[in-house]
């Protein structure tokens, strides 16, 4: 009974959640059709993976036929943040809730599902997870492939106006917090500024490293080193001191 | 050798959904080292900052489309305006640009 509640309440949470979802992946879709994807195969990759950054990383790699291990590392690097959020979500469980929904709690973490279950009151109920989960994911799916399927009927002009739709969410995500903490601006900056000088400086072509391995290498390096520069306190040194 | 599409997305998969659930079977307590903490704290600003330049500037026809929906992407997020609002001026200035690049 109480779980039915938290489900519904969970579908309930979950709509604006998933009609968001759609646009975005839309765009995505977008991408996807560049680089070669069925509708098909969209629909699965977005249902199970449900990751916008990460998928995006992953298709490019598939039109730069890039090797499998690359896959894996792209993956890991574009999704690192949900490896955080799963940590924190391990603080946020009663200690009676089984493994298994442990787990399938898990595979339902997105930015925005997280953002809902760590705001749950009390307890988190794993049936309030995975009723924001229900409504969103098929919308995630949906979106994907609507997006490649227009991407191949649209005429060229609009497909291109079209192109930059997901890179403009991606700049409404990262210009708020630079804003806000000068550290992240100055890496978000940094990032824009070496970006372009290992794709553009005739020095690095030598390396013949794909656009793929640049975004990993690249994003792993700026974080160790703003890492290193400016730390960032965390709670717990906070509750220490 | 040319790879298999359908290999990329259930690699993209697996791996995806096994960072989202080994930190549940396996840690119990909180990360309390600082460097990881930060790094993961940067993390998802950069790797969206790299993967978006100079990417946008190749995802349209013209370039120079590319760049000025992108300057102007960030002076709206700067501004305060949301996810689909940036994205539409996005794509509204790529639109007009290219009648007459």
């Amino acid at each position: 009974m109480e779980n039915s509640i938290a489900f519904k309440k969970g579908l309930k949470d979950g709509t604006p959640i998933a009609s968001g979802y759609f646009a975005v992946a839309f765009s995505l879709g977008f991408m996807a059709k560049k680089c070669g994807l069925s509708p098909f195969q969209g629909f699965i990759g977005s249902f199970f993976t449900r990751a916008s950054a990460g998928e995006y990383g992953v298709y490019s790699l598939v039109v730069q036929n890039a090797g499998y291990l690359s896959v894996i590392a792209m993956s890991l690097v574009t999704n690192l943040r949900y490896l955080l959020m799963s940590t924190a979500l391990t603080q946020k469980f009663s200690p009676e809730t089984s493994l298994l929904k442990r787990i399938l709690v898990g595979c339902c973490v997105t930015d925005e599902i997280f953002g809902i279950s760590i705001a749950y009151t009390g307890y988190l109920n794993p049936y309030y997870t995975f009723g924001a989960f229900a409504i969103s994911t098929p919308l995630w799916a949906l979106g994907t492939t609507t997006g490649i399927i227009a991407g191949s009927i649209l005429p060229a002009r609009a497909v291109s106006a079209l192109s930059v739709a997901l890179y403009g969410m991606f700049i409404a995500i990262i210009i708020p917090p630079s804003k806000k903490d000068k550290a992240i601006g100055i890496a978000v900056a940094a990032s824009f500024l070496l970006s372009w000088a290992v794709r553009n400086i005739d020095f690095w072509g030598q390396f013949n490293l794909s656009s793929g391995t640049i975004t990993i290498i690249l994003t792993l390096l700026i974080s160790a080193a703003a890492a290193l520069i400016h730390p960032v306190l965390t709670n717990v040194e906070e509750m220490d001191s | 050798m040319t790879h298999s599409t359908w290999i990329y997305i259930i690699i993209m998969i697996i791996t995806t959904n096994l960072i989202r659930v080994i930190p549940l079977t396996l840690i119990r307590g909180q990360i309390k080292n600082r460097f990881v903490q930060s790094f993961l704290y940067y993390v998802p600003y950069v790797t969206l900052a790299v993967m978006t330049f100079p990417a946008i500037m190749e995802a349209t026809n013209s370039p120079v489309a590319g760049a000025v929906a992108l300057i102007l992407g960030i002076i709206a997020a700067f501004s305060g305006l949301g996810l689909f609002p940036v994205s539409i001026i996005c794509c509204v200035v790529v639109f007009i640009l290219e009648f007459f690049l």
